[in-house]
C-alpha cells in the first residue's frame, strides 16, 4: 500500500494535529519554543509555535491562544483529546528558545528565550506531561519536523545539520 | 479596538516616505562605503502576518545574514538589515580585502564578522539619523547585533514587542540592489523598520497627522 505523506506546516504563533502518516512541521524557531505533544501508541501529536511566555502579557485585542505558551500548551492537549489521544499517555518535546542576539543591556526583552522555554515546563509540568526529550537555548535557529508514527523528532539547525531527539 | 485598524492610506504614505528618506540615506552610505552604485527599490509599507513578514524575507527557512538593532528613544522600534549569505560575503570581501573570507560554515573570522556589524552600524545610523531629523524625534540606535541564521528566528526577535499587542505587523520594507545588474528580480538587500505599536502614533503626532483614536 502506498501512503501519501503530507507536511502539515505550522506558522509562527500557531498550533496543529498530526496523525500517522502524515508529519508536521515548523520553520525557523528562534526564541520561539515548540512544543510537541504526542500519544505514541495512538500515533496522534499536537506541534505548537509559542512565541511568549504567558497570556497575561497580551495589552489588546483578540487573545490568541497558540501565541502563549499556557494557553496553547492547554489548548493543544484539549485538541489532542479530542483526536484520541488519552490524557494518561501524553508525552512531550520541545526545542527553541535560543537567544539570538547578544546585547549588552539586559533588557527583560532580550531574555525571551528561556523565558518561554521556563514557562512551556511549567506548564507541561502542571498538566503532569513528561519531557522527554529537549533541545533548547543556544543561539541559533532550528526547524522541527515530528513524525507521530515512530515519535522522533527531527531538529535541524543551519550549523549543526540535522539531529533527531 | 487594535492599533493596526486605526491606521489609514494617509499614514501608510507617510510611513512609506519614512522608509523612503531613511532608506535613501543609507543607500549613499552603502553606496559611498563600497564605492559602487547602488539601487532602491520603492519602499513597500504593508500590514502583514508574522508569517507573511516571513515570506517577505524569503521564507522562514532561508539563511541570511541580519543584523539587528533595538531604536531607542522617543519612538522606540525595531530595525533589521538582511542580507542574502552571498551577499553579505561578497560586501564583507569588499570591506576587508580579503577574497577568501566565507560565511559557508563557522568559525567565522573575526574581523569579517566586525566588518559587517560595523556595516550594519553605518547604514541603520543614516537611515536612523535621517529619519530624526525629518520627524524631530531624539532617536538613538542600540549596538548591533549579527546573526548568521534562519530569517524565522532572526525576525521573530523583531516582533516580540509588537506580538503583545497584535497579531499583524507593519513593516517597511526598502529593497536594495547593485546597479550592474537592474535587470534582474533579484534583491541583494532589506531594511526591515518595525515601529513599537505605541511608536506610530508619536511618528504621527510629530509630523502633524492626527491619528484618529
Amino acid at each position: 500500500m502506498i501512503e501519501s505523506k503530507t507536511i502539515i506546516k505550522v506558522g509562527i504563533a500557531d498550533m496543529n494535529i498530526v496523525k500517522t502518516p502524515d508529519i508536521i512541521r515548523t520553520s525557523g524557531l528562534g526564541s520561539c519554543v515548540g512544543v510537541v505533544i504526542y500519544d505514541q501508541t495512538r500515533e496522534v501529536a499536537g506541534l505548537a509555535h509559542v512565541m511568549l511566555p504567558d497570556s497575561s502579557l497580551a495589552k489588546s485585542g483578540v487573545l490568541n491562544i497558540a501565541k502563549y505558551a499556557d494557553t496553547a500548551i492547554k489548548d493543544l492537549v484539549s485538541k489532542l483529546i479530542r483526536h484520541g489521544a488519552r490524557a494518561n499517555f501524553l508525552k512531550a518535546k520541545i526545542a527553541g528558545g535560543a537567544q539570538m542576539f547578544q546585547f549588552s543591556s539586559g533588557n527583560d526583552m532580550m531574555r525571551i528565550g528561556p523565558r518561554n522555554v521556563e514557562a512551556v515546563k511549567l506548564e507541561l509540568a502542571a498538566l503532569n506531561i513528561a519531557i522527554v526529550a529537549a533541545d533548547v537555548g543556544g543561539n541559533s535557529g532550528r526547524t522541527i519536523e515530528f513524525n507521530p508514527q515512530n515519535c522522533i523528532l527531527h531538529i535541524r539547525t543551519v550549523n549543526k545539520g540535522i539531529q533527531e531527539l | 479596538m487594535s492599533f493596526i485598524e486605526k491606521i489609514s492610506s494617509i499614514h501608510l504614505d507617510i510611513l512609506k516616505e519614512i522608509g523612503n528618506i531613511g532608506a535613501g540615506h543609507a543607500a549613499t552610505a552603502l553606496s559611498k562605503l563600497l564605492n559602487k552604485k547602488i539601487d532602491m527599490k520603492v519602499p513597500n509599507v504593508q500590514i502583514v502576518s508574522f508569517d507573511e513578514m516571513m515570506n517577505m524575507a524569503g521564507g522562514a527557512e532561508n539563511v541570511v545574514a541580519g543584523v539587528f538593532l533595538r531604536i531607542e528613544g522617543e519612538a522606540p522600534g525595531s530595525m533589521f538589515f538582511v542580507l542574502p549569505v552571498e551577499q553579505a560575503t561578497s560586501f564583507i570581501r569588499e570591506m576587508i580585502g580579503d577574497e577568501s573570507f566565507s560565511l559557508e560554515s563557522p568559525p567565522y573570522s573575526e574581523i569579517g564578522l566586525s566588518a559587517l556589524q560595523e556595516l550594519g552600524n553605518i547604514l541603520s545610523g543614516s537611515y536612523l539619523s535621517s529619519l530624526s531629523d525629518f520627524t524631530n524625534l531624539s532617536l538613538y540606535p542600540s549596538v548591533p547585533a549579527l546573526s548568521i541564521d534562519m530569517v524565522g528566528a532572526i525576525i521573530s526577535y523583531g516582533l516580540i514587542e509588537l506580538s503583545h499587542v497584535s497579531d499583524y505587523a507593519i513593516v517597511i520594507d526598502t529593497a536594495l540592489n547593485e546597479d550592474e545588474d537592474e535587470n534582474t528580480e533579484y534583491v541583494k538587500g532589506h531594511f526591515f523598520l518595525l515601529p513599537d505599536p505605541d511608536s506610530f502614533q508619536i511618528i504621527f503626532k510629530s509630523l502633524g497627522v492626527p491619528h484618529n483614536d
